[in-house]
């Protein structure tokens, strides 16, 4: 398969967002993965996410792994500058790439293989020194590109379609992330199109590591009775904590819950994310009691979605080190180089 | 009395002290040393250093030369001896006719010592027990103690020694009193109980002029910053951290933004070498400057990465501070090892730009030209320095910038460009010379965007799994690689007065040994031609080079002559035409093993032969 020019035509009357751009502004080229994959649910989420936002998609960068999640950044945001590097090492270039220039909106695409098995180390240290990304996995507990082999998010006990068990205990990478210190993490569902396009909104606001486990069915080689990230498994053991809504510090709020149910979390820029809160005893400020949560249900089956934990005010890589406003990418030689004078007195000092 | 006559010598010997690692003699040591430097002689110092913090044997080797001769020389005239551990082969490498100087707290069998050698007892516990109380201030004065020893025994300007001191302590007023009292006190005792001077002596010369005294490691660093590095990720390894260590003090002191106190760098320790190197990659893609500092087995474990900066075409600076491999090797000893791992490193048709500088000077200077030819080329640029260049202070030109300078970041094309309608292809060799334009990230809301990848893509950076695309792309990678060779520094020829059929090649650290070996060849009857390779891949004069002459040696510090493979194989050279010389036990490579090695090779074919017998 080669490349898949997509006809640019529009329709006269698509929706436009606050700069004039449609959803054809923010699109990729065609997908190439197998019809029905949830992870073209996820491509279209976040075409929608950054739509809603008003994102300039240049002002983008998308970066990638290896595998089948990580060739999705080519089918959004075709105007964004993408990087598709080495399998398991995208949190490596995506953090290079934001000391470059911190101006930029960081989206990490990823898989479970990709993530939680050879890329595992990268996942922790990203997070752990909170890179201002947004981090998503998008998670089918299959190998699809070699064909089905399990991969390390797999549950025990469930089966390939071949019929072989899983005997290896199962990586949750939600729950890694919280022990690790990201400042935003939520899961969702590739299914519930509701759910996912708010909490990528709500990750790309906030300022620090937002990490976002999105279960994605693999139609091919994960979809099968016996499978826990088949479309119907997920769909019946799925435990939401909450529904989000997101709202710009731009927009008025306009959605209104029942008094009771809604927590209004304000972001460090102003934005708003809107709670409706499914479980009456959830607390999303809360790192040990959502560790507590998500294991108390994993522990009878359920998968636990929605925004899980969220730090209003985080602080992130740039702010630790301590580097200028303006992007390094942009410093020149007037800046950077301390000249000749200062070479000389550096000699003196070393005679 | 001594069965050989003391060796008798003025600003010309080598004094070796050999210490317990971690117990303080490390400053004493260099302050012996750099009060050689203030007498206005040159010196070497090297650093024979065990992997360990605490308690193995260490050794520094300071080689005094007015001649100005840099390289290890091999062999010690004055021992100062003061680890019980290795007194047995300190001993034993002695010169014949040299000296000992050990402390004499405890009486020695007669047997522990040689008869051919002098040998210089001072209480130093003992009196150090006598001064001090404490335990840590015994150890430490002890050490600049034996400093003052040497003062009086070699007839050394007291005066430039104490200078030192004050300055290593200014604002310490306290520690600058108790040390010099210290070296007074070994001074005062060795002027009194010995014959001073002895037969090895110092004297005031002017030999040093305005060089400085610097490691390469440092000197790296500061050409990283001054090349306009703005991000360093790294993994600690011997002997590569004090670079990416000086990097952070240098930022420190040079680019702290003055008005908001704000870094303009960011330096990050990474996981490990992969992450370095991707973070690195990560930032030259989005257009900063970046670099890496590690060893042979970082850039082995970055190999995967090394691939994908080569094919998808993303500058990248790597110092490889050399240590003899393979695996964990003998980590804190030096070796001119990792030419071809570097070369070509990472799977598939890979070929990568070396750089070989010869001293901490020239380690300054490439420094700064790596991230031109980074961004000029599009590629990774590796700066091979080794241990015995990088981790030991060197005498070396001063350090120069041209503030017309301006950094070459290539061919990068503009939102401007772009809206004037430039056609941009990010794999289209517009130029002819291989090199394309590339944009970027965030330049243009709706132009100049691409995907990179390492897998295979068309002039236009659209995947494609295609042979014809994909040969393309591989054929104009090697045009770049063609124009590289005009880029990278030249190779440096130096020609004997007199005409000879013979030449030798060599490159980096193995510089002041070659030179001085030259000396000692020419002695011996015999004129070479060198050759200083202080880049790959070659220029087209070392093609010539080789042509110009009957044979030439190729002298390296490893096992499998890896300089000479990559001329072989990129020059199309008859091996046959390459004599290897190889030192690879992890010692800096001297001009003794250079002469000999040479020079035994050379006597061999001025035999003449026997006259054919005709039937």
């Amino acid at each position: 398969m080669t490349y898949i020019t997509k006809p640019k035509f529009h329709h006269p009357g698509l929706p436009k967002n606050a700069l004039g751009y449609t959803h054809r502004d923010y699109e990729g080229s065609v997908s190439t993965l197998c019809a029905g994959c949830g992870h073209d649910s996820i491509s279209g989420a976040i075409i929608e996410a950054c739509f809603e936002l008003d994102i300039e998609p240049h002002r983008v960068a998308k970066l990638s792994g290896i595998g089948c999640s990580s060739k999705t950044p080519t089918y959004f945001l075709g105007n964004s500058h993408g990087f598709n590097s080495v399998h398991g090492r995208m949190p490596s270039v995506l953090t290079g790439a934001n000391l470059a220039n911190r101006d930029l909106i960081y989206l990490g695409v990823s898989g479970d293989g990709d993530s939680a098995s050879i890329g595992l180390g990268q996942f922790a240290h990203a997070l752990r020194r909170g890179v201002n990304m947004v981090y998503i996995v998008e998670n089918n507990g299959v190998y699809g590109l070699t064909k089905g082999q399990f991969s390390a998010t797999a549950d025990r006990g469930s089966k390939s379609k071949r019929g072989a068990t899983n005997t290896d205990n199962s990586i949750d990478l939600v729950a890694l992330a919280l022990q690790l210190g990201a400042t935003f993490v939520a899961r969702s569902f590739s299914g519930d199109k509701e759910q996912m396009v708010p909490v990528i909104k709500a990750a790309i606001e906030h300022e620090g590591a937002a990490f976002i486990d999105i279960i994605s069915p693999c139609v091919a080689f994960n979809n099968h009775m016996g499978s826990t990230k088949s479309f119907d498994y997920v769909r019946e053991h799925n435990e939401s904590v909450n529904r989000l809504d997101f709202i710009t510090g731009r927009a008025p709020i306009t959605v209104a819950y029942e008094p009771g149910s809604v927590e209004v979390v304000e972001q460090h820029d102003g934005s708003k994310l809107v709670l409706k809160k499914v479980a009456a005893d959830y607390d999303p400020h809360d790192r040990l009691g959502a560790m507590n949560f998500l294991q108390r249900h994993a522990a009878i089956g359920q998968i636990v979605t929605g925004l899980l934990y969220v730090d209003p005010d985080p602080e992130d890589l740039h702010r630790n080190l301590n580097t200028v406003e303006p992007p390094l990418n942009s410093l020149a030689e007037a800046e950077l180089c301390p000249g000749s004078a200062m070479l000389e007195k550096i000699n003196a000092s070393l005679r | 009395m001594p069965s050989s006559s003391p060796i008798s010598s003025v600003n010309d010997f080598v004094v070796r002290f050999a210490n317990v690692n971690g117990s303080g003699s490390a400053s004493a040591n260099e302050l012996f040393a750099r009060s050689v430097l203030r007498m206005g002689i040159p010196v070497a110092p090297r650093n024979i250093f065990p992997s360990n913090i605490q308690g193995l044997p260490t050794w520094y080797e300071v080689r005094i030369s007015e001649a100005g001769h840099l390289g290890a020389r091999g062999g010690t005239d004055l021992m100062v001896a003061m680890n019980p551990q290795t007194w047995e082969k300190d001993v034993a490498g002695i010169e014949p006719g040299g000296y000992l100087l050990y402390d004499s707290t405890k009486p020695m069998p007669k047997s522990k010592f040689r008869e051919d050698i002098s040998v210089i007892g001072v209480p130093l516990t003992a009196i150090c027990n006598r001064e001090y109380s404490d335990a840590r201030q015994r150890q430490l004065f002890k050490n600049i103690m034996y400093l003052g020893t040497l003062c009086a025994l070699l007839d050394m300007d007291v005066a430039a020694t104490e200078q030192l001191v004050r300055e290593q302590f200014k604002s310490k007023e306290k520690l600058i009193d108790a040390n010099l009292h210290a070296l007074h006190l070994g001074r005062d005792w060795a002027l009194q109980n010995l014959q001073c001077p002895i037969r090895l002596r110092l004297r005031p010369a002017k030999a040093v002029g305005d060089r400085i005294f610097i490691e390469g490691n440092s000197a790296a660093a500061l050409g990283a910053v001054y090349g306009g590095a703005t991000m360093c990720a790294w993994y600690p390894i011997t002997p590569s951290s004090s670079l990416a260590d000086a990097f952070t003090s240098h930022c420190r002191r040079l680019r702290a933004d003055s008005a908001s106190k704000k870094n303009k760098f960011a330096i990050v320790q990474a996981e490990d070498e992969l992450a370095s190197i991707g973070m690195v990659i990560g930032a030259a893609w989005n257009g900063a400057r970046a670099f890496t500092a590690t060893s042979g087995p970082g850039v082995s474990l970055m190999q995967e990465f090394l691939g994908l900066a080569y094919f998808a075409e993303i500058p990248a600076v790597i110092f490889d501070v050399q240590r003899a491999g393979p695996s964990t090797g003998m980590p804190t000893r030096t070796q001119q090892c990792d030419l071809i791992s570097c070369a070509y490193a990472s799977h598939g048709d890979t070929k990568h730009v070396l750089l070989f500088p010869e001293d901490p000077a020239e380690a300054f200077d490439f420094a700064a030209d790596a991230f031109d030819l980074a961004d000029r080329l599009q590629t990774p640029i590796f700066v091979m320095l080794d241990l015995d260049i990088g981790m030991n202070h060197r005498l070396c030109r001063p350090l120069t910038w041209d503030d017309k300078r301006k950094y070459d970041r290539g061919k990068v094309m503009t939102a401007a460009d772009l809206d004037a309608g430039k056609d941009f292809g990010r794999y289209l060799d517009v130029d002819g010379d291989g090199i394309p334009y590339r944009t970027y990230p965030g330049t243009h809301p709706t132009k100049g965007s691409f995907f990179t990848r390492g897998t295979s893509r068309d002039r236009y950076a659209r995947y494609t799994e295609e042979g014809a695309p994909y040969a393309d792309n591989m054929q104009r990678l090697l045009r770049k690689f063609e124009t590289a060779k005009d880029l990278v520094p030249r190779p440096l020829q130096a020609n004997a007065a007199k005409p000879t059929k013979y030449g030798v090649i060599y490159y980096g650290s193995t510089s002041p040994a070659m030179d001085e070996a030259i000396h000692m060849i020419e002695t011996r009857g015999h004129s070479l031609n060198r050759l200083r390779v202080r880049a790959f891949p070659f220029h087209s004069s070392v093609t010539s080079f080789v042509a110009d002459h009957d044979f030439v040696f190729v002298v390296e510090q490893n096992r499998d002559a890896q300089l000479r493979s990559l001329i072989v194989n990129e020059c199309s050279i008859d091996p046959v035409r390459l004599v290897p010389i190889l030192h690879y036990d992890g010692t800096p490579i001297t001009a003794r093993f250079i002469a000999r090695a040479i020079g035994d090779h050379l006597d061999a074919l001025k035999v003449t032969p026997l006259r054919k017998v005709v039937s």
